[in-house]
């Protein structure tokens, strides 16, 4: 009777770490999914959208996390078929640089004003 | 004077942003990938539609031959369109077309290969899309050039109309 209540003890937490261990899969899976755009349905990731690109597209998103591909390198090779639009998140380079410098160099100039303005207040 | 030129610098700006959001107005928001410029030919394996045997890439692209990769399927009405183009290019002997048989069902594709014609010298089987992604490839029809370097040189979206029919010729001529 022990015998069998180890056993079913093992086979319980077994089910369980895989349930677990597929969890974090399909969250890293459809984290990456969700950066994508679908070319087919623009304005719509590949995780939301139904198209035939966007299924083959989560093909072989699957197919690389298999493959123990890392994140960059799946974003990567799809840059390289499609070009940078096809991902979410662009990358820090030469024709992004006022995207992402842009804000930062407004929040300093608003900063700026602000503090101008309020110094002038208070003298 | 001061006041003065904060209008001035506050009128280009606005003046600046109203340029950006006009010439934004005109351009067209749906994304095409770039269709020129080399990129390299995917390395893969795919079935055979005839013999279904699995055929390693490198032995279908070999160095100093043109090649046109077609992408079809029986379901897609433009390909049925572009065929007869397909067919008179089949005829020039300086290229092989090789035929993506895209997401179909093996009987449609046969049925409309033995009602309109054969213009592949070898069709592929790419029963779940990967394979038109490895090529960058996002609809049917589309068609690639691959060039004497064994890459990827040009590549038309849509169907092959009589334009990209003659531009084709120019290419491999």
């Amino acid at each position: 009777m022990n015998i069998l209540k180890v056993f079913l003890i093992m086979f319980l937490s077994i089910v369980f770490f895989e349930l677990k261990a597929d969890e974090k899969n399909d969250e890293f899976k459809n984290k990456i999914l969700k950066n994508i755009r679908c070319l087919i349905c623009q304005g719509q990731s590949v995780y939301d959208s139904e198209s035939d690109f966007a299924s083959s597209i989560k093909l072989i998103v699957d197919q690389k996390i298999d493959e123990e591909v890392s994140e960059e390198k799946i974003y990567e090779f799809l840059r390289e078929k499609y070009g940078d639009w096809i991902i979410y998140d662009p990358k820090l380079k030469k024709n992004t640089y006022i995207l992402w410098l842009l804000p930062i160099l407004l929040f300093f100039l608003g900063g700026a004003i602000l503090y101008k303005k309020i110094s002038i207040i208070n003298k | 004077m001061k006041n003065k030129l904060s209008l001035i610098i506050l009128f280009i700006f606005l003046i600046f942003c109203f340029i950006i959001f006009y010439k934004g107005l005109n351009n067209s928001n749906i994304y095409t990938p770039k269709t020129s410029g080399e990129k390299n030919i995917p390395i893969f394996k795919a079935k055979d539609f005839n013999s279904n045997i699995l055929i390693d890439s490198e032995k279908i692209f070999k160095k100093n031959d043109y090649y046109i990769v077609n992408i079809w399927a029986s379901w897609c009405v433009p390909c049925r369109n572009e065929h007869p183009l397909l067919m008179e290019l089949s005829k020039i002997k300086s290229v092989k077309l090789i035929g993506l048989n895209y997401k179909d069902n093996s009987n449609n594709a046969k049925n409309f290969i033995s009602e309109l014609g054969n213009p592949y010298s070898q069709i592929l089987i790419d029963k779940d899309g990967i394979l038109a992604v490895e090529f960058g490839a996002y609809g049917v029809p589309e068609t690639f050039i691959i060039g004497k370097n064994k890459k990827i040189i040009k590549k038309f979206l849509g169907p092959i109309n009589q334009k990209i029919f003659d531009e084709i010729k120019l290419i491999i001529k």
